[in-house]
């Protein structure tokens, strides 16, 4: 009976790593794929059969990519966006996030739901709303309007994030700061803010992601000013091959390099414990 | 140093009275406890006065001042919370500076007092390592360094000692005393520990409920508790308490109680004689109940039911009567289970409670200074 439940187990067990590596090649192998044709030259991506792995490495298609006339302004586009995306949503939501973490207040259990129901709404019913409220601001086709919207995106995860750094924290050692001379402000600048400053800088890298990810809103308020993910959105379709895998190799870069910074924070915060 | 005076202070949460009406006076340089179960109001009460909590109603005063308005950095305090408190991203020595930083301290002075607070400690080789690197006894250390580096007028310790592993909590409990002795500071020290309090305190207060029961020197507290609670609250075992009924026979007062009678000293007859009703509480410490193997006079019958060898001496539990009651024995006692003893209670050591207020009979509610 022992013998049984304990070999059952082991199935389960087995096919639970089988699905975990089934979906993590799925995603893997595109994103080594695209990496491997990103750094071929044009010839080699236009072969077939392709090779698994990378018979010459260069720069070429890169280059070529980079060269395209409207890749390095956007690419500034979209680093201004994200930016402004970051700064924003931090200076509102580590304020947020710090009240949601050490003070009770009427309401907050309501605030903590309020925030998160903000991300009910598809961005794609919030956009075109937007646009026409731009339009009528006349931020249309501006960089702002799309940060703005970013800004919305980000706001939850950032306040949510931010209390979870704050809530790890102790409150004890902001009083004990206090008791041994800081003001209330300066215990925070002193002792809570040094402790917090990996999670909110994790925090600032997913915002940041999250702005250089965004396609849809980007494509919607602008028109010249396009961010990078938008402009490929709309080019690559109609772009050459190797084109086309650069931009995909660009635009995942900051995502994988983020993950692999915040990995940690996203864990704690989920609950998980990396040993 | 300085005194600490406390007036009629209350604190709520909500609906929860955490301190109500609490006086204390604490005096320059003496070592005052406050002991009490959980909930009872210590720390709070500790945090009225360290400026962390706003109290309700009442005054605190720190050296003749009226701080009860102020922030904690203007009170002129030092703390030692229960989880240390040490900053993490600094190291030892910067720790202990804190305090002397904030002040903006000449830094030869810094360096010269961060030396000397880290020698009493004797972590005078760890000021260049980070907390992290060091173990809950040395976090221990640096926060009390920290405390006694800077020049305050009193010092706060909210439970220091409790999340210290058994043996090191003994060997700081020691420690503590001799290093608070030798600094001559006006202490605050907050436990739920009756052996620290006893161990420390030149005075311990005992607080249930936000209230302060018993005002007293350690040893007062252990032999005359003020009331039932007490008495069961400090000593292990807690002390025994028996009914007893109070009458007069042939112009004497005898109390008749455990199946049999004791004769209460005069003193003792004098209060109790002023007793409305009847019955009294026999309230008797372990150590205070002599065992006889024969019958005498003014001994009472009993069974044994366990005995408990603790080294030093024996705890037996004997059925007494109707009740149950806990005696120390030497330790070269023999005794088995239902082998039938004589027990003579010290009645000058009993302390007589009212049944209905809890309180003992001689006790005076109000010397709290």
């Amino acid at each position: 009976m022992k013998r049984k439940t304990s070999y059952s187990r082991l199935v389960v067990r087995g096919l639970v790593y089988l699905v975990a590596v089934l979906i993590a090649l799925w995603i893997l192998i595109p994103i080594y794929l695209i990496t491997i044709a990103a750094f071929s030259p044009k010839d080699v991506i236009y072969s077939w059969p392709k090779s698994l792995f990378p018979q010459t490495i260069s720069l070429e298609t890169l280059k070529f990519f980079v060269s395209a006339q409207y890749v390095l302004p956007s690419l500034r586009n979209s680093v201004v966006v994200a930016l402004l995306t970051l700064v924003i949503s931090l200076v509102i939501g580590a304020p947020a996030g710090y009240a949601l973490a050490r003070y009770i207040f009427r309401g907050k259990d309501i605030f903590r739901i309020m925030i998160l129901s903000t991300r009910a709404f598809p961005i794609v019913i919030l956009s075109i709303p937007l646009a026409v409220t731009f339009m009528k601001w006349g931020l249309y086709d501006n960089l702002i309007s799309v940060a703005i919207l970013h800004v919305a995106m980000a706001l939850p995860t950032t306040i949510l994030v931010t209390s979870s750094v704050f809530v790890g924290v102790s409150k004890e050692l902001e009083e004990a700061a206090t008791v041994f001379g800081c003001s209330r402000v300066q215990a925070f600048t002193r002792v809570a803010l040094p402790l917090a400053l990996p999670g909110l800088a994790a925090s600032a890298i997913f915002t940041f992601v999250l702005s250089w990810n965004e396609v849809f809103a980007a494509t919607i308020l602008t028109l010249q000013n396009r961010t990078l993910p938008a402009r490929l959105f709309i080019q690559l379709a109609a772009s050459p091959l190797p084109f086309r895998f650069a931009g995909g190799f660009f635009i995942l870069i900051p995502a994988i390099t983020f993950m692999f910074f915040i990995r940690r924070y996203l864990f704690s915060l989920w609950g998980i414990t990396l040993k | 140093m300085a005194e600490i005076h406390v007036e009629s202070v209350r604190k709520t949460f909500g609906k929860v009275k955490a301190v109500w009406d609490v006086d204390l006076t604490v005096h320059d340089r003496e070592f005052v406890v406050l002991l009490g179960p959980s909930g009872c109001g210590k720390t709070t009460l500790l945090r009225c006065i360290a400026g962390l909590e706003q109290v309700d109603q009442g005054r605190v005063f720190i050296g003749q001042r009226d701080v009860t308005d102020l922030p904690p950095r203007r009170r002129q305090i030092a703390m030692v919370f229960q989880n240390y408190a040490v900053f993490p991203h600094l190291t030892v020595f910067e720790n202990v500076a804190f305090g002397l930083r904030m002040q903006h301290r000449p830094k030869d002075e810094i360096k010269k007092r961060v030396q000397s607070a880290a020698e009493l400690l004797h972590i005078e080789n760890l000021l260049d390592r980070y907390p992290s690197q060091l173990s809950g006894g040395q976090r221990q250390r640096v926060a009390v360094a920290r405390a006694i580096a800077v020049d305050s007028l009193v010092l706060l310790m909210d439970e220091p000692l409790s999340n210290l592993d058994a043996l090191l909590r003994l060997e700081m409990r020691a420690e503590l005393k001799r290093l608070l002795r030798e600094i001559e500071a006006t202490t605050l020290y907050v436990t739920h520990d009756q052996v620290e309090a006893l161990s420390l305190g030149d005075r311990i207060a005992v607080m249930r409920d936000g209230q302060i029961l018993q005002y007293d020197t350690p040893l007062n507290v252990y032999d005359k508790p003020a009331d039932l609670f007490i008495g069961g609250f400090i000593g292990n075992p807690p002390m025994n308490f028996l009914d007893g009924e109070v009458r007069t026979e042939d112009g004497r007062l005898i109390v008749r109680t455990g199946g049999g009678e004791i004769y209460p000293p005069p003193e003792a007859s004098a209060v109790l004689s002023r007793l409305k009703e009847p019955s009294v509480l026999v309230g008797i410490r372990a150590e205070n109940i002599e065992t006889l193997s024969a019958p005498a006079e003014d001994a009472l019958q009993a069974t044994v039911l366990v005995v408990e060898p603790l080294g030093s001496h024996n705890l037996i539990t004997m059925q007494l009567g109707p009740e149950q009651i806990k005696v120390n024995t030497d330790a070269d006692f023999q005794a088995q289970p239902g082998q039938t003893i004589w027990l003579r209670l010290n009645t000058d050591k009993i302390r007589w409670i009212d049944k209905a207020s809890g309180r003992a009979l001689d006790y005076d509610v109000s010397p709290q200074s």
